[in-house]
């Protein structure tokens, strides 16, 4: 099952009620935290899909499993223009001919609907307590959907003594690569 | 003030009448973009209702106070939520019962003539998918063709009509809609015919639908007459009834004409399709009515709500029977079709008996506009 941070069972509710209890669940949820929805509704997919995209959040997509309909949002899709810290940066193009460790940072269900084939998936908020997985002297290229996420990653693994980090540029939101679904 | 609930029927009763409607759809704008409630006179306004989540203030301004306004969704539990909070902000509002499940459901029931001895034409105009159905009855008796899945609608109108069901025709076997043609057949004991080309696959019992059958409904005889027209399917199967009324299934429409490639080899049927627009028909009385199985756009309706023209007229007017050339012919009926119908081999699958799914699924699988025709 994919993971989520929050979950809401609208089964059983036709339209409109499905977007009304997810718009009310949505307020209470973290800026870029993933909620599932669960729902029967077979519409619920096409609107939830055209809600999110008109209100700023950014749908992931659907798993239907025994005609539970399985939907992931992500709340804020306009990520923040920050300014990026991290000093070393590669393109997407570059790292199609790099060895090592693809790091991706961001949540579970957006790596599970389209990730980079052989990366490894920490998201960003994880990273701080699972960074004993990663090799110090390995390679880590670290990307997220628009290079934000992975900039801060990278300065995070920097400040703790990994010497070969890049943040990949600008991110999966521009990547034209084959990408694997993990479902 | 409290929302109204409309049925299909009076939605229906206003598009043939010709009166003026307002329709705020409240469904996906690619949903409505693709298939709405059509009507001569009807006004839209599209806004999503979970853009109205948090009222409906916004879109007031553009809501007419001098017309009736129908709010419509995909099922109805959005249409009444938006009807209510037009409602509770000084507007009266209508929702549609139902949404446009309904609407696709709906069959108006549209006399077309009366024939000899006292018998009568009835075409069934199912506006929200733009299928035509027809019953000819005369003495008792009832023949009907290109019956669609409401099998109760035809039962409870030839009761109505104290009639006996005893023939049920289908012109070919269908991509766009589900036959209801061989559940009346056995719900009445009448005979179901269907074209022998077209029903291959079929896995059920019926009687050949062949060239030149003719079937007798009532003592006075009114006159069913088949003739083999293929080319839309290579069974195709045109009728002609009481020599005054041309039935032409999905082979010639008032506006269009026929695809030939639902069940995938326009091919090898364009020949066909040609042989029979521009030759066998064309050996018929121009002073047929001509009534087809589908209207694609609303402005085919007449005044009456029928669907009905000259096959004279349609010789003069019909783009699809003014092609001169015959490899200008072919490109057009070949090339630049319009999308398929939703579901449309799923549903010649059910068609064929193959598969028998449920009626809600059968209803998703006929959702949307008919797109059996080339312009």
């Amino acid at each position: 099952m994919i993971k989520a941070n929050h979950h809401l069972d609208a089964k059983g509710l036709a339209c409109p009620m499905p977007v009304v209890k997810t718009k009310n669940a949505i307020k209470d949820l973290e800026e870029g935290l993933v909620l599932e929805v669960q729902a029967t509704d077979k519409g619920s997919k096409a609107d939830l899909t055209a809600w999110a995209s008109s209100v700023g959040h950014q749908y992931l997509g659907t798993v239907e499993e025994a005609d539970v309909l399985y939907h992931y949002i992500r709340k804020g899709s306009n990520e923040p223009k920050v300014e990026k810290a991290f000093g070393q940066n590669i393109s997407l193009e570059e790292l199609e001919s790099r060895d090592g460790l693809i790091l991706d940072v961001r949540e579970a269900a957006e790596y599970a609907f389209g990730h980079i084939e052989g990366a490894k998936s920490i998201p960003m908020g994880e990273l701080e307590s699972r960074m004993q997985e990663l090799d110090k002297d390995e390679e880590i290229y670290v990307i997220c959907r628009t290079g934000n996420r992975s900039d801060l990653a990278a300065q995070l693994l920097a400040d703790n003594g990994f010497k070969n980090v890049y943040n990949v540029l600008s991110g999966m939101n521009e990547w034209n690569g084959k990408t694997t679904k993990d479902f | 003030m409290t929302a109204q609930k409309w049925s299909a029927a009076k939605v229906a009763r206003k598009v043939i009448d010709n009166e003026e409607l307002f329709i705020l759809d409240v469904r996906n704008e690619d949903a409505f973009q693709d298939w709405k409630i059509e009507g001569h006179k009807f006004d839209y306004l599209n806004v999503p209702y979970f853009e109205l989540l948090d009222g409906v203030e916004e879109i007031l301004p553009q809501l007419p106070t001098d017309k009736e306004v129908l709010v419509v969704c995909a099922k109805e539990g959005s249409s009444v939520m938006v009807a209510e909070m037009l409602a509770e902000a000084g507007r009266e509002a209508a929702y549609l019962k139902g949404g446009m499940k309904s609407w696709s459901s709906y069959l108006e029931p549209v006399k077309v003539a009366d024939l000899n001895n006292g018998g009568e034409l009835y075409q069934f105009v199912r506006l929200g998918k733009g299928c035509l159905s027809y019953m000819v009855i005369s003495e008792g008796e009832a023949a009907i063709i290109d019956a669609v899945r409401f099998t109760d609608v035809f039962i409870d109108f030839a009761k109505e009509k104290g009639v006996e069901i005893k023939h049920v025709f289908d012109t070919h076997l269908h991509a766009d809609h589900i036959s209801g043609g061989r559940h009346i057949a056995a719900a009445t004991g009448a005979t179901y015919y269907l074209p022998p080309e077209d029903a291959t696959e079929v896995v059920f019992e019926y009687t050949a639908l062949t060239d030149d059958l003719n079937v007798k409904i009532g003592a006075s005889q009114i006159d069913v007459n088949a003739l083999y027209s293929p080319g839309h399917t290579i069974g195709s199967t045109s009728f002609v009834i009481d020599d005054k009324f041309l039935l032409t299934g999905d082979i010639l429409f008032i506006d269009s004409i026929g695809r030939p490639d639902l069940a995938g080899v326009a091919e090898d049927w364009v020949g066909d399709l040609r042989e029979t627009l521009y030759s066998r028909y064309r050996k018929l009385a121009e002073d047929l009515v001509v009534l087809p199985a589908h209207f694609m756009i609303i402005d085919e309706l007449n005044e009456d709500g029928t669907v009905a023209r000259r096959l004279g007229d349609l010789f003069k007017e019909n783009h699809g029977l003014n092609i001169k050339d015959e490899e200008e012919f072919r490109r057009t009926v070949t090339d630049n079709l319009p999308p398929q119908p939703n579901s449309h081999e799923r549903i010649r699958q059910v068609n064929m008996g193959k598969v028998a799914p449920d009626h809600n699924e059968q209803t998703e699988m006929e959702i949307g506009p008919n797109r059996c025709a080339v312009r």
